[in-house]
């Protein structure tokens, strides 16, 4: 690790946010890092700080008796934006209020939408997030081979899994080699792959998208996630490659882990 | 159809029962992101507003990010009408501070030496609410309103690691401008004060 991913990552760990895995590395830095360890010792004086302070800001009264007065009407169409702003009042949102109950609707819509991620969407975040980490923290590969017999039994022990470990060199995904992540707080593989320049983890789990047999393809932050479930296991594939060559990847994974090939 | 009112009466009841416990969340981030007191007040309102009209399709995961999210709407909208984009504004990750904060430019005295001054409350306040957007918004969801990586993720609209990056930044500003503004003596490294 170096003194910039440390920068990143000693945040997460002042936080309670980091696991095990990533804050042991951040210690050790630390540890042989003198202006790592002075920030450590900054950031944590500073959450202490802020803790201790008090930056909250109390609702006034006035605020809470307006909300009060304004929250039993009987229903939606009562309590319209012009009847809920005090008209005397310089009216700050009034153009807004008066402009078009449609865009209000659009714009609670969108914020309802944040809530409406089902669960494989946010995994599907975490899993980009565990992709950009990878890629960020120099921390790549635990082992690294492009041999699938040594990644396979290295696995062995740290997750109570088998993640099916395939060479697919010869169709031009070279394996890198294998890692241990955490994900959602769970133990995961991640079998990493390369394709010219880019780089792909694959991620897999007993079941981190919990119910959620169903595919997934999507994009996020620049990245194309790839999501299926197979003999029990839920696959994960993260890269910044063309959509349409993870999808290649992907089914050559999914074609060779089926019961028919065996390694 | 006084069946439909009072289900919109017991509604507003259990709505009421929800939300209104985190009033002085909901208007601290207000504070924070509106920056005047009144401007807050009408944020305020409005999200609570806006939350009652779509209390029906909450869905969880838990009340507090659900209004959070709701008010950092109501004030996007708002700036957007005012045609400023303060909140939509995304400093790209890589940009130097110092293109921002042209003020922390000339420390006067070098951070490094400075582990940490002690400020009061009043003066952390004001050097959080100088902070540009995303940061402060990052920093006052995690620092004010508690909430998790997770939610601040939620909240914002962005993975978690961009959480992680923002709030780094915001406190690497934080610190910077911290460590100049005046203040008790600074806490120095060798944590001897002259």
């Amino acid at each position: 690790m170096n003194c910039a991913e440390c920068e990143i990552l000693l945040h997460p760990l002042i936080d309670g946010e980091l696991d095990a895995f990533h804050a042991r590395d951040v210690e050790a830095h630390v540890a042989t890092c003198a202006g790592c360890a002075e920030k450590l010792k900054a950031f944590r004086a500073m959450r202490e700080a802020m803790a201790g302070a008090d930056l909250k800001f109390a609702a006034p009264a006035s605020l809470r008796n307006r909300i009060e007065a304004a929250l039993p009407s009987p229903s939606a169409e009562i309590i319209a934006p012009r009847k809920f702003f005090q008209p005397a009042r310089r009216s700050f949102f009034g153009g807004f209020a008066m402009g078009s109950a449609l865009s209000a609707a659009i714009a609670a819509t969108l914020v309802i939408g944040v809530f409406r991620i089902d669960q494989n969407q946010q995994v599907a975040d975490e899993v980009v997030s565990a992709h950009i980490r990878s890629l960020q923290a120099g921390h790549l590969m635990d082992v690294e081979t492009s041999d699938q017999h040594t990644v396979k039994p290295w696995f062995d022990g740290r997750l109570d899994l088998a993640p099916p470990v395939i060479d697919l060199t010869a169709e031009g995904f070279t394996l890198l080699g294998g890692r241990l992540d955490y994900i959602d707080g769970e133990p995961v593989g991640s079998i990493v792959y390369q394709r010219r320049k880019h780089l792909i983890n694959l991620f897999v789990a007993q079941r981190l998208g919990a119910k959620h047999a169903g595919a997934l393809t999507e994009s996020i932050q620049g990245y194309n996630v790839r999501h299926w479930s197979e003999q029990g296991l839920d696959f994960w594939a993260v890269s910044d490659l063309a959509g349409d060559e993870l999808g290649e990847f992907v089914q050559k994974i999914s074609a060779a882990v089926h019961p028919s090939g065996s390694s | 159809m006084a069946g439909d009112a009072n289900a919109e009466q017991d509604k507003a009841q259990r709505f009421r029962d929800a939300a209104l416990p985190y009033l002085d969340d909901v208007y601290a981030l207000a504070r924070y992101l509106m920056r005047g007191s009144a401007d807050a007040e009408d944020a305020v309102q409005e999200c609570y507003l806006r939350a009652l009209r779509h209390y029906d399709t909450y869905r969880g995961p838990a009340m507090k990010p659900w209004l959070l999210a709701i008010l950092r709407n109501v004030c996007t909208a708002e700036f957007a009408r005012r045609g400023k984009r303060e909140i939509a504004v995304d400093y790209s990750e890589d940009e130097p501070a110092s293109e921002q904060l042209p003020m922390w430019q000339e420390p006067l005295r070098s951070p490094e030496t400075v582990l940490l001054r002690e400020q009061d409350g009043a003066t952390i306040r004001r050097l959080v609410a100088q902070l540009p957007q995303p940061f402060r918004e990052a920093i006052v969801l995690r620092e004010v309103n508690e909430l998790s990586y997770k939610q601040i993720a939620e909240v914002a609209g962005v993975p978690v690691g961009t959480v992680m990056s923002r709030l780094a930044r915001a406190r690497s500003m934080l610190r910077s401008a911290w460590n100049v503004a005046e203040g008790s003596p600074p806490i120095t490294t060798s944590g001897m004060s002259p």
